[in-house]
């Protein structure tokens, strides 16, 4: 099979590519454009090592063809960070000792950002805990994560309404 | 992965042209069909991306008052619409119940009602299956079967159907609307899927090209909306398939049941609608021992697989469980742990 056109913002900035239409998210993001933060564990869309926003959403790129995704926005682990300063979400993970290994780390962060953008990060542990489910690790390392989410929850609130204040103060 | 031509038809007919020539396959969110085909149990030679088919992806309010759901409409997205779940919140609690986040925010609803079993002998290429290849057998049968079919299978296939979202939307009489070559045509959700027989290989209703435009919940569904409950038993309590599971709505008038709805998961090829059970049920008077003998109605077919004869007793005791649940009143929020069984919250009242 020839190459197919393939056009992707990833983290800001445009992809003109031509890949194989078996090539996944997953695979071209690692192997093609070396953003090798999306890591791939299981590949099968059981562990959400994997897990990136497309057009805001937090999907598993393994189970998803990159071709079919033909003028998508993506996000990764490489475009959550302002430069040297770290995102709301990663100083929370820092903060409350919330980080994994560096498998499932970059999937966690990922999958944080999709479930508060769902509105889904109540004060309910449990619901944050089902909203996380898809994220699993083999050592069981989950012990700050709820914190850390509920921290990032409050601190991305905070920031967007001091934004708002600024916006109607200007 | 074998290779395979790609297209991305503009029209649905296209679509269904392209589809009906043999070894092709839709690919809608692609959370199953991508992974049967890295193990090598699918293997099309030609793939038809529907993604961008128009006007499949909406939530329509139909004149008589039922609701039409696109075949694209992502199930985290219909799970999450706020008048479908008020309408049909024990078809919003499946949806919350299966997978996980990331693939909900991927599965589509016509994907979910085509993703094949989850048989482990099934996903094993190496492994014997009359589904996966007619005539060469089925591993299940003398193998690790705990988790296989107790009602409706034959000899030639043990599996069961792994969908959530179809159990409840069978209790509900969902129809599912189909385009092929020649045409629309409307299939009871009861009837699209097949029991095994001697032809496990032929799962439901489509005929080459068929496509799923929508699925439809009729308006008098919506009238359970009080007292629906879709529990569900796994093996942890959220990401996992159900190893049984119920959807129950009843309408309840002056202590006696007025009308009843039941569907069992997880115990047979196709989403399991209980009409036996619901005959039981319907004017007797709303209690435990209405709710037993119903149970006992529902199961009195089933018969153990294998290794599975645990799972007779426990769906008996689901479809209690879920009747109590839905006679103590629908949720007024979605429990946290959606469908779990150890998260019932007697007398919260639904505001439908
Ligand atoms: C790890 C994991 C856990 C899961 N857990 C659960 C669970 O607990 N409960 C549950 O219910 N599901 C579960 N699933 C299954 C998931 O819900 C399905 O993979 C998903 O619903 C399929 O939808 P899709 O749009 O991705 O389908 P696809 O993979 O795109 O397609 C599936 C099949 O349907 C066909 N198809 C798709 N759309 C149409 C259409 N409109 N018309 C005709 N044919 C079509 C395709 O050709 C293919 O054969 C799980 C999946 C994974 C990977
Ligand atoms: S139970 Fe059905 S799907 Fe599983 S191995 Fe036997 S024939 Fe195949
Ligand atoms: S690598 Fe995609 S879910 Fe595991
Ligand atoms: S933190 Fe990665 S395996 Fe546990």
């Amino acid at each position: 099979m020839t190459n197919l056109p393939l056009s992707l913002t990833i983290n800001g900035h445009r992809h003109d590519l031509e890949v194989d239409p078996r090539v996944t998210l997953l695979d071209l993001l690692r192997e093609r454009l070396e953003l090798t933060g999306t890591k791939k564990g299981c590949d099968r869309g059981q562990c959400g090592a994997c897990t990136v926003l497309v057009d805001g959403k937090r999907i598993n790129s393994c189970l998803a063809l990159a071709v079919s995704h033909d003028g998508a926005d993506v996000l990764t682990i490489e475009g959550v960070a302002h430069g040297h300063d770290l995102h709301p979400v990663q100083a929370a993970f820092i903060a409350h000792d919330g980080f994994q290994c560096g498998f499932c780390t970059p999937g966690q962060i990922m999958s944080t950002l999709g479930l508060i953008a769902e509105g889904q990060a109540g004060d309910d542990p449990e619901r944050i805990r089902e909203g996380m489910s898809g994220n699993l690790c083999r050592c069981a390392a989950y012990g700050g994560i709820i914190e850390a989410v509920l921290e990032a929850r409050e601190n991305l609130a905070r920031n967007n309404s001091e934004k708002t204040e600024r916006r109607t103060a200007a | 992965m074998r290779d395979f031509d790609y297209i991305r038809p503009s029209t649905i007919s296209d679509a269904i042209a392209a589809a009906a020539e043999p070894g092709s396959a839709y690919l809608a969110g692609g959370t199953n069909l991508l992974d049967l085909m890295k193990g090598g149990v699918a293997s099309p030679e030609r793939i038809v991306d529907i993604t961008r088919l128009p006007e499949l992806n909406r939530i329509e309010r139909l004149a008589d008052g039922g609701l039409r759901i696109g075949a694209l409409v992502r199930n985290a997205d219909l799970a999450h619409d706020e008048a479908f779940a008020k309408a049909y919140p024990a078809v919003a609690e499946a949806l919350l119940s299966g997978a996980s986040a990331q693939l909900r925010n991927a599965a589509t609803v016509g994907g979910n009602l085509l993703q094949r079993t989850r048989c482990s002998y099934f996903y094993d290429t190496a492994s014997a299956c009359n589904r996966r290849e007619p005539g060469s057998g089925c591993d299940a049968l003398g193998g690790e079967n705990r988790l296989h079919a107790v009602l409706g299978w034959s000899e030639a296939c043990i599996a069961t159907h792994p969908s959530d979202f179809c159990v409840p939307l069978v209790a509900l009489d969902a129809v599912v609307e189909i385009e092929g070559r020649e045409g629309r045509r409307h299939v009871t959700l009861e009837e699209f899927h097949r029991l095994p027989g001697d032809a496990p290989q032929r799962e439901n209703a489509l005929e080459a090209g068929d496509l799923i435009v929508a699925v439809r919940l009729p308006a008098e569904a919506a009238s359970f909306a009080g007292n629906a409950r879709y529990l569900k038993v796994r093996e942890r309590t959220s990401y996992a398939f159900a190893v049984v599971s119920a959807a129950a709505a009843l309408i309840v008038d002056g202590g006696k049941i007025r009308a009843a709805r039941l569907a069992l998961g997880g115990v047979a090829a196709k989403p399991w609608r209980a009409r036996s059970a619901e005959a039981v049920l319907l004017g007797a008077e709303a209690n435990e021992a209405t709710f037993a003998s119903a149970a006992d109605a529902a199961l009195a077919d089933a018969t153990p697989s294998g290794d599975n004869a645990f799972k007779i007793e426990l769906a008996r005791r689901i479809v209690v469980r879920a009747l109590m649940s839905a006679q103590a009143g629908t949720p007024a929020r979605m429990p946290a742990l959606p469908a779990s069984p150890f998260f019932s919250l007697p007398g919260a009242r639904h505001d439908a």
